[in-house]
């Protein structure tokens, strides 16, 4: 019996691959790597590339990953690939940006947030919930 | 014939509020569908950053995260509060804070203070109202959020740890276990834990490429991230299914209303006519 592994591929917003291969091809950060199965675990953030697998049966497939991180454990090889443009300088601006949007929304504020207040009006809002609800089963 | 005019232009207007509410349910029920696909879809990236965070935990790695590291003292925590930005969806975000504002009262009663970082825009309507401290917000992600979107607002919060500026996170969001049934939860996002795999109990470590740290580090920061997606895309189909079912009830509720009105309508018609009649025969017999 060939030596097999299992690979995922997964992006954040769907699942790309998943199956039983012999070997897999992978950007890492410090070139491309081809990994069999009973691989020494290992971490390593890829590179925007191509990724390869060979399935046990049937013919190669090859994906797209734009980065991301792989993870190898001896019969599991993980991808976890990014969807969004990753680079300090993008993701400090997004930061920034919220807490922008967080500042304008906050100038008016007073002192400290009054937590008896929320729970009062809070546990007010889910008794008048609990009362329509009970209404409707009465009728 | 007095008050029957009234009476149908209520029912008329009733009428046109359940056309409303009809089709805000026929709405909600197609794009939950949707946002059931994408929580679907979505899951297996959030299942295995966790299964990979795991083995890291129990890896014997020279360089320990801080994100896996308790810190003793708590003086400050943040917490990611997930809502929606519409309203209309029943107890949904009410439960919600809820659980959020129990949650950090009992901090505060430790003498704890509370950074918030709000996603949606009624959580940032809360959560001002009560001069709450928000360092973050996203609001505005629509039905199909991407991660972009999510990446600063976390990262404010990340930042916040990383300074030593709060010393846990939290996560709140609502779980969506089916249509009918949503339940708030609060998880801590950080310090992180991993389920303990019998398997890897013995002494070893991975090999990292380029290096332990910067890898760690941005598995680290995907790991949270894909969390706060995973929650925002869940309370996603959780807002959907609650405003179906809201909306399926106030659309009932209308039918009911409009049977009684019906009712009281034919009444006060039927009293006008035998009163009618009435005066007729009472004229008839006078002459």
């Amino acid at each position: 019996m060939a030596m097999t592994m299992h690979v995922n591929i997964v992006s954040a917003e769907t699942e790309i691959y998943s199956g039983t291969v012999t070997q897999v091809f992978a950007p890492a950060e410090m070139g491309e790597v081809g990994i069999m199965p009973r691989h020494a675990p290992m971490l390593s953030t890829l590179k925007a590339g191509e990724v390869r697998v060979i399935p046990e049966e049937g013919e190669e497939q090859s994906f797209y990953v734009s980065g991301g991180i792989l993870e190898i454990q001896p019969h599991i090889v993980t991808i976890l690939s990014d969807t969004a443009m990753r680079a300090a300088d993008i993701d400090e601006a997004a930061a920034l940006e919220a807490k922008a949007r967080a500042e304008a929304a906050m100038k008016d504020k007073a002192s400290e947030m009054d937590y008896a207040r929320a729970k009062a009006e809070l546990i007010e809002a889910v008794a008048q919930i609990e009362t329509l609800k009970k209404l409707r089963q009465k009728k | 014939m007095s008050g029957a005019k009234e009476i149908r232009s209520k029912i008329k207007s009733v009428q046109n509020t359940q056309k409303i509410t009809k089709a805000m349910e026929m709405v909600a029920a197609s794009k939950m569908r949707r946002a059931q696909d994408r929580m679907q879809a979505s899951r297996p990236y959030a299942e295995k950053m966790r299964t990979v965070l795991s083995h890291l935990a129990q890896a014997h790695c020279e360089y320990k995260h801080p994100y896996l590291q308790d810190r003793d003292e708590v003086k400050r925590v943040g917490y990611i509060v997930i809502s929606t930005d519409r309203g209309l969806c029943g107890g949904l975000n009410t439960n919600m804070f809820k659980a959020a504002v129990n949650d950090m009262a009992d901090w505060h009663d430790k003498g704890v203070e509370i950074d918030l970082c709000v996603i949606g825009k009624k959580a940032a309507a809360f959560f001002s109202r009560f001069n709450a401290n928000i360092i973050a917000r996203a609001d505005s992600l629509g039905d199909q959020p991407t991660n972009e979107n999510l990446i600063g607002t976390v990262k404010v919060m990340l930042d916040a740890y990383d300074e030593g500026t709060i010393d846990r996170l939290f996560l709140v969001s609502n779980n969506f276990v089916n249509t009918m049934t949503q339940t708030p939860y609060v998880s801590q996002l950080i310090p992180a834990s991993g389920e303990v795999d019998e398997e890897l109990e013995h002494h070893w470590d991975y090999i990292y490429e380029p290096d332990s740290k910067p890898v760690i580090d941005a598995l680290m920061m995907r790991f949270i991230e894909s969390q706060v997606y995973q929650g925002v895309v869940e309370n996603i189909a959780c807002e959907m299914s609650a405003r179906m079912i809201a909306m399926k009830s106030a659309t009932d509720n209308a039918s009911d209303l409009i049977k009684e009105l019906q009712t009281v309508y034919n009444k006060a018609r039927q009293a006008a006519i035998t009163q009618e009649i009435s005066e007729i025969v009472a004229g008839a017999s006078a002459v």
